[in-house]
């Protein structure tokens, strides 16, 4: 018989539900509760495309070191999908704890004898307590809640304390739920020794973090950033976005004199309209934002284009998923890094903000809106599922009430009035940001005709190459500006002196942080850049040019933004080694550790993602 | 509207009025389209319903699609903002600018390709929203830009001037329009002046999604005969339901007619439309009424114009939304950011 495995504070527990069973609420109770004993947690919902029916998992990797990355691997599964028991069981890792519903007996063969089986009738003992089918549904979940409680030695009152806050004022509820949590602790008191090899036991490793999710983050940042237009077309999964803005704006926005609103929400009918209301509204000195997904952006190119050249403001969220075309809808991807940054036909370059976590999504999505009106053009936030969609420990929000918003360069009536020469794409600071007007700011003078047609600096129609290359060359220099504006690149450099870089961004950042600390312990020693923009500052430039090696770990199939830095800033590209995982999957510090150890040891051939990546380590 | 270079300068005797201003401090850049084109007299029609309307020029915002409508803001209102947008787009645009600044007038202007061809689910969607505005679509059933092809309004049967025949139905903007909510519907021809003045100012005037659906006869690709977009073929079948006034509420009353010969439309903002029926069975306040009445004479040829349906107390998107008052552009960081002591609070929610 193998050994079980024992581990505190260390370990993954998946959680194999039917969609739609009511079960998300009662898994987030549970990483709730790991919070709470001051243990950091980071829980993952992997889901299909579905509504109701089809399988969903929502795995948690408890890890007192702090590390928020994707493990791979499963040492307890909760096996509450029949549908999905097979692969669920095989998954397990030797030694490790399979829970399930033993209400019907099982055939043996369905097991495995490398695991520990740990069997509850929920559907029993729910069935015994309650007679509302919904009820015998909704409370199975808190049963098997109840249940681990007592087998990784968590305790009642940590969940009662949950369950306090959260229906309070609903003292019906509030009872049902503890009473079904006793149920379960009490069957596994009575009945199955606790606790087991694999616990969690109080720490203080949580300190003044706060668990939330990118998208709700994101929409705070743009309600801190002073957005009040937001237009949008629901895709998966950047929808909850908007429903988190909409949510804020009716809890934070809303004139207490008045009753009236202080934004306006349009859910359009298509990207199209959606980007098009934003160009319409930051034309009009608004701060507007749409948030979308791959396909969005793809229709959304031909107005992308006219913002860069027309030069108008315009926030752009993207929760990116896994493409191209439909692709997977619910799974996670950075793959619409060229497809952003160099939107739209003719030549056009684009800001790029890219966040790691929740903190970065409320920080950047207010910064976005400054540096679209500050730069005058689109400027993307990169999100993704894997931070958009999935609760995450981070730092808190912060706001330096003294800040102002950066409102760019408005020319005002009092300036006109003073007769300020103004040409709308002329380069009077030799940034490369021209000054605009807002509609109606003086009766006579700074109007002009905004149109995505070649003009001259004075907003002319003009055909003149010189006209043109004057203006298509203050672009380029406005991008240069930027580079300089945007958020600055991370550096994170090894206990050793070391010729081997790693580049990398945005969800990544924890499975990378991971793969570091495992590669040092390995005596292998890596100096790592953490991007957090494009276009690149010089200091991009610098690290490359210090390292023979430079690897580029990004989770799309074209090393997309290898193809950036390489285009951008001539490296050659035989110093620049893939690491790409692309399954769907959030990356993982095994994978990153096992590409870049095979590298470092070999230096054999490019390492790319294996279909099946879980086996690397 | 111009298509001949005049000196900037005004002659002291124009008439200013009453936000002294004269009909020239519309003009805007000389016009590039071809002699004789419908929208020139559109633009001229603009021109002359905002000096009249006392409108100050730069509290109009222009905003147009793609096409030879969509170049005319360029020739008129230059002391306005204008915004060419791209193919089929431009009702979204205005919408996002309307909801920054709710205190302007938009102007948008279209065209049959960029309206009922590539912009079709944008134009009835806008409609839809009631975004206020007063929309025109500058109709001549052709692409003109592109040399000659027929756009999405040509009439089943109509010949190109090439001798192509037509075979598609016809999108009738005003049909769709009528049906998706538009609270002010009306159709005129570019070859009337005297019609076109009073609806564009109703239309700027009222206080929710306004449209002018415009015949504007190509000279140059789509003014032959077999086509239905023709000056003589308008010419011949125009049917007016009534002659329309439009008269301020700061304007006196004076001429007085036989009861049920008038029927008077006072709008939101205290403007009237007086109409003089010329069909005395014609409601233009009734919905229904007007998009049956619409079928059974487009069926026989006709080409209805005048004001077809106004709602007099029509509202727009910020009514629906409940939105500020105070523009939201004007909106500064102590209205719009909650601060720091909130954001702490939020925190511990997340905890």
């Amino acid at each position: 018989m193998i050994q079980p495995i024992s581990a505190t504070n260390d370990f993954v527990i998946k959680f194999a539900n039917v969609n739609g069973s009511g079960s998300a609420s009662a898994n987030e109770l549970f990483a709730k509760a790991v919070l709470r004993m001051g243990v950091p947690v980071s829980p993952r919902n992997i889901f299909p495309s579905n509504i109701q029916g089809l399988p969903t998992w929502y795995e948690a990797r408890v890890c007192e070191n702090g590390y928020y990355g994707r493990r791979g691997g499963v040492d307890m599964m909760v096996a509450m999908n029949p549908q999905t028991w097979d692969a669920d069981v095989a998954e397990i890792e030797p030694g490790g704890y399979l829970f399930y519903d033993s209400t019907r007996p099982m055939p043996p063969t369905r097991f495995r004898d490398d695991v520990q089986i740990i069997g509850i009738p929920l559907t029993e003992i729910s069935n015994a307590a309650y007679s509302d089918p919904r009820q015998r549904q909704l409370f199975k979940n808190i049963i098997y809640i109840g249940a681990l409680s007592v087998l990784l030695d968590m305790d009642a009152s940590v969940f009662e304390k949950l369950f306090a806050e959260q229906y309070k004022g609903k003292e019906r509820l509030l009872d049902s739920n503890v009473k079904a949590l006793h149920l379960g602790r009490d069957y596994v008191k009575a009945h199955i020794k606790s606790p087991l090899g694999i616990r969690v036991q109080r720490c203080d490793k949580v300190g003044d973090q706060i668990f939330t999710d990118g998208n709700s983050a994101l929409a705070l940042g743009l309600v801190y950033g002073g957005a009040t237009v937001a237009a949008w077309y629901p895709i998966t999964p950047s929808s909850s976005v908007a429903e988190a803005f909409q949510k804020y704006c009716d809890k934070l926005r809303v004139d207490p004199a008045t009753g009236r609103h202080n934004f306006a929400i349009v859910q359009a009918e298509d990207e199209l309209a959606s980007i098009g209301i934003v160009l319409g509204a930051c034309w009009n000195g608004a701060r507007a934002f749409t948030c979308t997904s791959g396909p969005g952006i793809s229709l959304m190119t031909e107005f992308i284009g006219l913002a860069y050249f027309a030069e108008v403001p315009a926030t752009i969220i993207n929760v990116q998923r896994g493409g191209p075309s439909t692709g997977m809808p619910t799974r996670t991807q950075q793959a619409d890094l060229l497809s952003c940054a160099y939107a739209s036909h003719g030549d056009t370059k684009h800001v790029l903000l890219l966040p790691q976590d929740p903190h970065e999504c409320f920080e950047f999505g207010a910064a976005a809106l400054d540096l679209a009106d500050r730069l005058q053009t689109p400027v993307f936030v990169m999100s993704d599922l894997d931070i958009g969609m999935n609760q995450r420990l981070c730092e808190p929000f912060t706001w330096d009430d003294a800040r102002a918003y950066d409102r760019g360069k408005v020319m005002t009536a009092e300036e006109l009035e003073a007769g300020k020469d103004f040409g709308r794409y002329k380069d009077v600071d030799g940034d490369g940001i021209p000054w605009r007007t807002l509609p109606a700011t003086h009766p006579t003078k700074g109007s002009y005709f905004t149109r995505g047609s070649t003009r001259d600096a004075y907003a002319r129609y003009s055909e003149r190459g010189a006209d043109y290359i004057y203006n298509m060359e203050r672009l380029l220099r406005k991008f240069k500006t930027a580079a300089n504006l945007v958020p600055q690149p991370h550096r994170r450099d090894a206990t050793q002196k070391t010729k081997v870089g790693v580049i990398y961004f945005g969800s990544t950042s924890p499975a990378m942080q991971e793969a570091l600390d495992v590669l040092q312990a390995d005596d292998l020693h890596v100096n790592a850049l953490r991007l957090r923009a494009f276009p690149f500052p010089d200091s991009v430039n610098a690290f490359i040019s210090e390292h023979e090696v430079v690897f580029v770990v990004e989770q799309n199939r074209d090393a997309q933004m290898r193809s950036m830095i390489i285009n951008e800033m001539d490296i050659d590209p035989a110093k620049l080694v893939r690491v790409l995982h692309y399954e769907g999957t959030p990356i993982t510090a095994r994978f990153i550790a096992a590409a870049i150890r095979k590298i470092m040891r070999s230096e054999t051939a490019t390492v790319t993602s294996l279909p099946r990546q879980k086996e690397v380590a | 509207m111009t298509y001949i270079a005049k000196p900037s300068l005004h002659h002291p005797s124009l008439t200013l009025n009453k936000v002294g201003y004269t009909r020239r401090d519309y003009e805007g850049r000389i016009s590039t389209l071809c002699a004789g084109c419908g929208h020139d007299s559109i633009s001229a029609a603009i021109i002359q319903a905002c000096w009249e309307l006392d409108i100050e020029p730069h509290r109009v915002a222009k905003l147009s699609g793609i096409g030879c409508s969509s170049k005319t803001p360029d020739y008129f209102l230059g002391a306005s903002h204008g915004f060419n947008t791209v193919h089929g787009r431009m009702p979204s645009v205005l919408t996002g600018a309307n909801l920054a600044n709710r205190d302007l007038l938009y102007l948008g202007v279209s065209g049959d390709g960029d309206s009922a061809s590539i912009g079709l689910g944008q134009f009835a969607n806008v409609m839809r929203r009631g975004v206020r505005m007063a929309y025109i679509v500058e109709n001549n059933g052709v692409y003109g830009l592109t040399k000659g092809q027929f756009s999405a309004t040509a009439d089943r049967g109509s010949k190109s001037k090439k001798g192509a025949v037509n075979s598609d139905s016809p999108v009738d903007l005003v049909g769709i329009a009528l049906q998706l909510g538009a609270t002010f519907v009306a159709r005129s021809f570019s070859g009337d002046k005297e019609q076109m003045v009073p609806l564009i100012k109703g239309a700027m005037s009222h206080g929710g999604a306004a449209f002018i659906d415009i015949i504007s006869p190509c000279v140059t690709f789509n003014n032959h005969s077999g086509s239905t977009k023709s000056y003589d073929y308008v010419r011949q079948h125009n049917d007016a339901v009534s002659r329309i006034d439009f008269i301020t509420s700061r304007d006196e009353i004076t001429t007085t007619y036989a009861p049920g010969e008038v029927i008077d439309v006072q709008q939101h903002d205290g403007s009237m439309l007086r109409l003089r029926k010329l069909h005395a069975d014609y409601d233009p306040t009734n919905r229904n009424a007007a998009m049956s009445y619409m079928a059974e004479h487009q069926a026989r040829g006709e080409v209805v114009t005048g004001l077809l349906y106004v709602d007099p107390l029509a509202t727009d998107l910020h009514t629906s939304m409940n939105t500020s008052k105070k523009t939201l552009n004007s909106l500064c960081a102590a209205e719009l950011c909650p601060g720091r002591a909130a954001l702490d609070k939020i925190n511990a929610g997340f905890r």
